[in-house]
């Protein structure tokens, strides 16, 4: 019997025939913490006995989830991780270089890598191939430590996409779709493992945008198939030599088989306040909105800031909505003047926030007001995400916020292009 | 022999997709490295008079999927300090269900239906029965799979690795 992507890289990383439902040991390529986990990771590490980095090369701090720092607070836990890092030599990633999830793609992810973040959207580098999943401190400690962690072989839901998406249909829409019909839980434990025609021709960030959110309906991955775009992306971000093919096997076994035709999908929407709460943007088109956010781990890449840019060029947005803008790392940000796309989003009318987490979390940089409505590209719509439980969140395409931002309700793309 | 593991306590519930940001919301960043102050909030956006109500030995009872979202252990670790003993859930998240056990939190899965707020629950972890004294009903929980159960018995995985080594497996 064949092997799942899953089960080749855990088989390979672990030594062993490792199939669904195994527990394994598995050597990691990288993990990493971000400043709002990180202080914990780093006190259960020092309680580790003989606690010393197994790998500093393999270990990585990044500042992103609250930069600049709002308060004394988290002032205080930054300067500690970088006294880690200047005492353990780990690498370390200033506020304003990135998301640790984009600086993980542009910097380390490899096919037939192991990722663990403590950060639930560490899923994201499944884009590239890696077997990546998010972890709390006490397993990124033990990792840090050790060098390795453990695994549940996870059961895969094989994920066909087919046919072409329509015009300013994209990634964000079809991955809303697939959790909409998996539900918040439908794939808890389980790996969702894409293939089909439209994955062979979707770009890197496409992907990264649809792995993100695999962690929204449960899953431990989202994972893609290692190939000649993967290879392109990688000799782009200077590591081509890294570039190994990875297929699953043409026998492999499946827990669960769903096939998505890309051409039927239409912009959706997740509504307040679950992810799985998703409807098409057309049934709820009009609803009144009070701030637009474009950026995050999961729309906050080159690709997004040209659609929203390509929306928004020579217009306004409405005197109503906000508009906030973050691109997701320093490499997003200096492309993104280069080619003009900021320059066009500023005239519009955007706020550009520093590259990071931004307003996504809700301590900083765009907390919602009592009764606001916010239509974010983010991967969390709960209640509080952003800062305010009297608030609403909705979940969009970047192609849908720059449209909405332009009239101040939910707007499809189509209606304004 | 060892005696049987028994836990008691009251029921506290909770419905479906009780996420994190429910449990410790992502705006006390800023309390994270200071715990008896973030465990403060503890459900806060769930149930705002939680840590008030609470009593050391209670147990959360909630439905499908708790624990959602995000990987902060701050999650399971504030309502391990808020007294919780024990947390029942028809489904739980995975990386919640993996942080609570490396908290030595227990994590039961069972038909919470069947139980009420505010019912006087008994929990055999040893045999795998939850007695509802109030209601009289008994039910029978999952098995937790063995790595995470020799974690769990030895308080969490720090104190697990520290004992071990390494993993044991």
């Amino acid at each position: 019997m064949g092997k799942t992507l899953s089960e080749k890289i855990l088989s390979e990383k672990s030594g062993t025939d490792a199939r669904a439902g195994d527990i394994v040991i598995a050597q990691v390529n990288l993990a990493f913490v971000q400043d709002t986990t990180g202080p914990l990771t780093i006190r259960q590490f020092k309680e580790v006995k003989h606690g010393r980095l197994a790998d500093p090369q393999r270990t990585a701090v990044f500042l992103d989830h609250a930069i600049p720092s709002p308060n004394r607070q988290l002032s205080n836990d930054h300067q500690f991780l970088r006294q880690f890092a200047e005492e353990t030599g780990c690498l370390i990633f200033e506020g304003g270089s990135g998301i640790c999830h984009q600086l993980v793609a542009e910097m380390f992810a490899n096919s037939w890598d192991i990722i663990v973040g403590a950060d639930s959207h560490t899923v994201t580098a499944g884009g590239l191939g890696a077997f990546a999943t998010g972890m709390g401190s006490s397993d990124i400690a033990v990792v840090f430590a050790l060098g390795k962690t453990w695994f549940r072989v996870p059961e895969s839901f094989k994920i066909s996409i087919n046919g072409r998406f329509k015009k300013w249909v994209g990634a964000k829409d079809l991955i809303l779709h697939l959790i909409g019909v998996l539900g918040a839980d439908g794939a808890t434990y389980k790996a969702l493992e894409f293939d089909g025609e439209t994955v062979s021709n979707m770009t890197i960030p496409e992907r990264l945008t649809v792995a993100n959110m695999a962690v929204e309906a449960g899953a431990k991955v989202g994972i893609f198939p290692g190939d000649a775009i993967t290879r392109k992306y990688l000799a782009a971000q200077g590591r081509g030599d890294k570039y190994r093919k990875l297929r699953p096997d043409a026998d492999a076994e499946y827990e669960r088989a769903m096939i998505i035709d890309a051409s039927e999908l239409e912009p959706m929407v997740a509504m307040p306040h679950t992810v799985d709460n998703v409807t098409t943007v057309s049934m709820v088109a009009d609803t009144k909105i009070d701030q637009v956010f474009i950026g995050t781990c999961t729309n906050g890449r080159l690709e997004d800031l040209a659609i929203a840019a390509a929306i928004l060029k020579n217009k306004k947005r409405h005197p109503s909505v906000r508009l906030i803008v973050a691109p997701a790392s320093q490499q997003v940000l200096i492309q993104a003047m280069r080619i003009g796309y900021i320059q066009v989003l500023v005239a519009a009318g955007a706020v550009i926030l520093p590259p990071g987490c931004a307003a996504c979390l809700g301590v900083h940089q765009g907390v919602l007001g009592d009764g606001e409505a916010c239509l974010s590209t983010a991967n969390r719509n709960f209640k509080g995400r952003m800062g305010n439980p009297e608030a609403s969140i909705y979940l969009v395409s970047p192609a849908t916020a720059a449209a909405s931002a332009l009239t101040g309700e939910i707007t499809d793309p189509r209606q304004v292009t | 022999m060892m005696a049987d593991k028994i836990l008691k306590g009251k029921a506290f519930k909770f419905g479906d997709n009780i996420s994190t940001d429910h449990i410790i919301a992502g705006k006390y960043a800023s309390l994270r490295s200071n715990l008896p102050e973030l465990a403060k909030h503890v459900m806060e956006d769930a149930d705002a008079n939680f840590v008030k109500k609470v009593k050391s030995g209670d147990f959360i009872v909630a439905g499908k999927n708790f624990g959602l979202g995000s990987s902060r252990e701050h999650a399971a670790l504030v309502i391990k300090m808020a007294g919780v003993s024990a947390i029942l859930a028809e489904s739980v998240a995975r990386i919640f269900f993996r942080n609570a056990i490396n908290q030595g939190l227990p994590v039961l899965i069972c038909d919470t239906s069947k139980i009420k707020a505010g019912d006087k629950l008994q929990i055999n972890l040893t045999k795998g029965v939850v007695t509802d004294k109030t209601s009289g009903a008994e039910l029978t929980f999952g098995k937790i799979p063995e790595v995470m159960l020799d974690i769990l018995n030895e308080g969490g995985l720090i104190p697990y690795i520290d004992k071990h080594g390494s993993f044991e497996i």
